[in-house]
């Protein structure tokens, strides 16, 4: 009877955490680039905006950078805002701000949803 | 003709002046460092810069005054205390190299060797005198290495940071190398100590307050929260160069010696209060 229970406990386990790997794999895959965007802005691992500028949204911003708000009056041109992003070092070489794109901390793609995300704040 | 000749040298002149700015001295570094933060921070005083984020941020402070209450550090001094005086197999002991009062040690490092042209810290000389002894050399960033430094630090707290200027070529060129390491941009993330450290000392990274670098290595070895152990000097600087994705250089690497000899030298006229304990 023992035996039984815990065969049987092993399986919901077992279910339960293919469940939530299912899951999550869903939450990550699905969703629109705005909501991408936001998520790779907020990762310390990916975009780290959250570690120097304070936004909507976003636990414990950091103040090294301006905030992120009223973003399309800030930058009615989204491909300038894009190219910020990409490598700060252009309009300014002593910038704090990692060069996403040359140093490769984000693909295109993902630095095109992040685009997205901050020009909609 | 004249005129346009005048105007040109003047011209001439003034192009040159920012690079004859450049060539400021050890001396001129000291002043220009410290009065930054002294004119950054105006209600911190020089000497409590050797408390680091708690000399400008009162609300973590007072966490940390109380953790120093029951220091973590304090059996850690102990067990350094007891390899001290432990003799080696051949019967001599850390006694026999490191000759004179203990209190004087902390303060005597780092220094440049002329003869071998390098900077000695406090770390290598507790190995060289276990290699010289036959004994195996300490590993380098924590554990018994990071206990002696701390028993060492601890016997000279309050002996004033006054690290020999250099003046030689060769110590200049151990300074400016150090000095470049510091203010370079470099890792993944492209950032240097300076960023944090200066310009942004004060400022949040998130939840975090980032330290100002005046004062830096007076409280090391330290006990940090996060590692829950103690370690030397270079493991924190490869944890920092790892944060920023660099990769990090082998502790007494002669690129973390180098650093070690210029923020020492940056911290001259403040005390050395180690070991410290920090988040």
């Amino acid at each position: 009877m023992r035996k039984l229970f815990r065969k049987l406990a092993v399986t919901i386990t077992a279910i339960a955490m293919v469940g939530v790997v299912g899951f999550s794999a869903s939450v990550v895959a699905g969703g629109s680039d705005l909501e991408k965007g936001k998520k790779l802005a907020f990762n310390k691992k990916k975009g780290n905006c959250l570690a120097c500028h304070t936004m909507t949204g976003g636990d414990m911003g950091g103040n090294i950078a301006p905030p992120l708000i009223a973003m399309k009056a800030r930058f009615p041109d989204i491909a300038v805002l894009k190219t910020q992003i990409e490598d700060a070092r252009i309009k300014n070489p002593a910038s704090f701000m990692p060069p996403f794109k040359p140093h490769g901390i984000l693909t295109d793609k993902e630095i095109n949803q992040v685009v997205k995300f901050v020009h909609s704040l | 003709m004249k005129i346009t000749m005048t105007a040109t040298i003047a011209a001439l002149a003034f192009s040159l002046m920012p690079f004859t700015a450049i060539q400021a001295s050890p001396a001129d570094d000291v002043k220009a460092f410290q009065g930054y933060f002294t004119n950054k921070y105006k209600d911190t005083k020089l000497d409590d810069y050797v408390n680091g984020i708690y000399s400008i941020d009162p609300a973590s402070r007072k966490q940390w005054v109380e953790i120093e209450e029951f220091p973590p550090y304090e059996l850690v001094v102990e067990n350094g205390e007891e390899l001290w005086n432990k003799p080696f197999a051949n019967g001599k002991g850390f006694k026999d190299c490191f000759k004179g009062d203990i209190a004087d040690m902390r303060a005597k490092y780092p220094h440049h060797d002329d003869k071998s042209d390098t900077i000695v810290t406090l770390e290598s000389d507790i190995n060289k005198c276990r290699t010289d002894n036959g004994e195996k050399a300490y590993g380098w960033k924590k554990g018994k290495i990071a206990a002696v430094s701390a028993y060492v630090a601890y016997q000279g707290r309050g002996k004033d940071i006054a690290v020999k200027l250099p003046s030689s070529e060769k110590e200049l060129a151990w300074y400016n190398k150090g000095k470049t390491f510091f203010y370079a941009k470099r890792g993944q993330l492209n950032m240097a100590c300076a960023d944090c450290h200066i310009y942004n000392s004060g400022n949040f990274i998130r939840a975090d307050k980032l330290g100002p670098a005046l004062g830096h290595p007076s409280h090391f070895p330290v006990y940090r929260s996060k590692w829950g152990s103690m370690g030397t000097l270079h493991r924190r600087y490869a944890g920092c160069n790892k944060n920023i994705r660099a990769k990090p250089f082998k502790a007494q690497s002669d690129e973390y010696k180098a650093l070690e000899y210029f923020q020492t030298i940056m911290s001259n006229g403040l005390k050395w209060n180690g070991p410290g304990a920090r988040k």
